[in-house]
């Protein structure tokens, strides 16, 4: 648990990385789209560093301002004021076809007049580089993504998964510095979405090259990253391991829209070391940066995380009344009406609870407390 | 289902009927669509292929004295294409004449071709990156001279142009000439007035072509270090082929019969091949010739236009 503080103490503090470590550094960008009434902030002073050789996820709802920062780290669009250094050097100004970036589009956008194997040579092609380091190249690029046997297929005769691998392979090939993936991931299904998750972290731990990824997809998030940044509202809330941003989520938006959790009220006290649960019940505190030490605090805690016991028992920190039990093939959801009001959600893959009867829960030792 | 599959014997298993009963659905579902085209096979029949064999037939004709043909055959019209007959001792000598003119004809319908594509692709990039509900407005702006006669349109290039004309005065009056600049009755007043004509079929094809281009594309050739030069040819260019193609025969094809603009603005002095063919119909009364030079420029352009498809279409890679 000791640990487990200091994990959350740290969560949000991306800023403090080495700055030879740092292949992306944006410092305090600010994009707006439109001009007056209609005057939309898509980023608002947002500064973030991606490490080398990490994938590192822009997670958020649609509209987040999360594809808006990988345009400006691409270059399609520049922003109004900020920073953007890449491996330290000032960006922010150039011509996308000027930056070692490359990008895989959510529309793949591949060109339909050329064959696989010259849309994955485009980018050396126009680079000016001899025939045949393109050749060799493309061929690598190809074993890569195992299509060796579709080099000379037109790109409209491919199927949505072949088409993602060359879309990859394209923007892989020049060996950018970063690797930019707009939901390149969206428009294939479940089965072939989970294999290709996988497929990309083996693409990125092969080829060393920095991935920054955007998704809506918080559980595709969780999968792939080894960071991940969570917007809403053009800024970023929290930055951290999927583990960090799962369990010790530092905003209510982050821990609502990362999974199932258990918001709960309760006051702190000790200084800010403990918070007294609803019902009496005094358990460890997790403060995140910027949360106050005394008064009213939400706390969150994961489903999971919660056991169900009987309701004299010592562990039982929560009391209620089971009110619902819904199967969903790993386990079990139990709804229980808590006897201060509100509801919780404990899931178990095993339960002998039955609807109706009184419960108790017990709670880890120590919990996240939000800051909104 | 039983009146279709009436003629089988009654040995006949299901799969049979059934085979016998879709071949019969499909050769009446293609009978329809050919009742559809008739109409059209009828207007083409009449107005088409009638006259086009009457025109084969006289230009294998005698020219008779006051216009119009004796019925006696000759292959003098085509032998007059290339050849003068000596008046005394009737020799054959080659001329170039009237090669010439299909020479001049096809330089300046291709020269008006080329040009209208310059000025045509830049401004239908334009009309096709504007939003759209501003595109219809611009688009209309291009088809606004239709509504003008053409004659009338060429009429007003040449009281443009001409010695007198608001130009020459308009210099000579600002001290920039002495004279006026011989404009009208140039090559260059036919191959403007040409370009002027026929860009709008240029334009809307180039249009039609560029607002179906796939804007990411374009994003992810940037993003490929393709500068904005090797966007247009490695991507925009290829994806507007079939508007530059289609564009390109839409000017070249009418420019190369064009009769108006070479007849006002060359001045007659100029001739193109309409022109010669107007001619030898009325002037020159030889409808025998007249009908054989209309056979050959209909000749020269299905064949340039066979060589092209050919030649694009392996080029392109088939793309549609």
């Amino acid at each position: 648990m000791v640990q487990q503080a200091q994990t959350a103490a740290t969560a949000s503090g991306a800023a403090q990385d080495p700055a030879d470590n740092v292949m992306v550094h944006a410092e305090r960008v600010t994009k707006t789209f439109g001009q007056g009434a209609g005057k939309i902030t898509a980023l608002d002073a947002v500064s973030v560093d991606i490490r080398k050789n990490e994938f590192f996820t822009l997670l958020g709802p649609s509209g987040c301002g999360k594809t808006t920062l990988l345009r400006l780290i691409a270059g399609f669009d520049l922003p109004d004021e900020g920073q953007i250094l890449l491996d330290g050097q000032e960006i922010g100004h150039l011509p996308p076809y000027k930056r070692p970036v490359n990008t895989v589009f959510q529309s793949y956008a591949l060109f339909p007049h050329m064959s696989v194997a010259r849309n994955i040579g485009f980018g050396l092609e126009m680079q000016g580089r001899p025939k045949a380091e393109i050749k060799e190249a493309v061929e690598r690029m190809l074993a890569l993504v195992q299509m060796e046997h579709l080099a000379d297929r037109r790109t409209d005769q491919l199927s949505g998964g072949q088409q993602q691998r060359v879309a990859l392979a394209r923007a892989l090939a020049p060996r950018p510095k970063v690797l930019l993936l707009d939901e390149p991931l969206s428009a294939l299904d479940l089965k072939l979405r989970k294999e290709m998750q996988i497929e990309l972290k083996r693409l990125q731990e092969e080829t060393g090259i920095t991935f920054v990824f955007v998704t809506h997809d918080q559980e595709e998030a969780l999968t792939m990253s080894d960071r991940i940044a969570v917007m809403q509202s053009g800024a970023i809330l929290q930055v951290g391991a999927p583990k960090e941003i799962y369990n010790n989520p530092a905003r209510r938006f982050v821990a609502d829209f990362i999974g199932d959790i258990n918001i709960l009220e309760g006051d702190l006290s000790d200084n800010g070391a403990k918070v007294i649960l609803p019902g009496g019940t005094k358990i460890g505190a997790l403060l995140s940066e910027g949360a106050a030490r005394k008064g009213r605090a939400s706390v969150a805690i994961r489903p999971e995380n919660m056991g169900l016991t009987a309701p004299d028992a010592s562990d039982a920190a929560l009391k209620g009344r089971v009110t619902n039990i819904v199967y969903f093939g790993a386990g079990h959801n139990v709804h229980i009406a808590l006897d201060g009001g509100g509801e919780v959600l404990v899931r178990r893959a095993q339960t002998d609870a039955q609807v109706g009867r009184q419960v108790g829960i017990s709670v880890p030792d120590a919990v996240q407390v939000l800051v909104d | 289902m039983a009146d279709l599959t009436a003629t089988l014997p009654e040995s006949a298993t299901t799969a049979d009927r059934l085979a016998e009963a879709r071949r019969q659905t499909e050769a009446s579902a293609r009978l329809r669509r050919w009742q559809l085209l008739s109409p059209a096979l009828i207007i083409i029949g009449i107005f088409g292929l009638f006259p086009l064999t009457i025109t084969l037939i006289y230009s294998f004709l005698t020219p008779g004295t006051y216009g119009g043909v004796t019925w006696k055959f000759s292959t003098d019209a085509y032998v007059q294409f290339l050849f003068d007959r000596d008046i005394f001792d009737d020799t054959l000598q080659f001329s170039g004449t009237y090669l010439s003119i299909y020479g001049r004809s096809i330089g300046l319908a291709f020269g008006a071709t080329v040009g209208a594509l310059i000025i045509g692709f830049p401004t239908a990039y334009f009309i096709a990156s504007k939003p759209l509900e501003q595109r219809n407005l611009w688009l209309f702006l291009i088809t606004l001279p239709f509504w003008v006669n053409l004659l009338v349109r060429t009429y007003a290039i040449l009281l443009i142009i001409r010695d007198e004309g608001i130009i020459n005065i308009g210099l000579m009056n600002m001290g920039a000439i002495d004279r006026p600049i011989g404009m009208l009755y140039t090559d260059y007043a036919v191959f403007a007035g040409l370009i002027y004509s026929y860009l709008p079929f240029m334009v809307l094809p180039l249009y039609a072509s560029l607002e179906k281009l796939d804007f990411r594309l374009v994003e992810a050739a940037y993003d490929l270090y393709a500068s904005r030069f090797q966007v247009l040819r490695h991507v925009i260019i290829p994806m507007a082929k079939p508007g530059i193609v289609a564009g390109c025969i839409l000017v070249f094809i009418p420019g190369l019969g064009a009769y108006i603009t070479p007849e006002l603005l060359g001045g007659g002095k100029e001739l193109m091949i309409g022109n010669l063919i107007a001619l030898q119909f009325s002037g020159s009364r030889n409808w025998p010739f007249g009908s054989a030079a209309a056979l050959i420029l209909m000749v020269v352009v299905m064949a340039s236009l066979i060589i092209y498809v050919r030649y694009s279409g392996k080029e392109g890679n088939g793309h549609g």
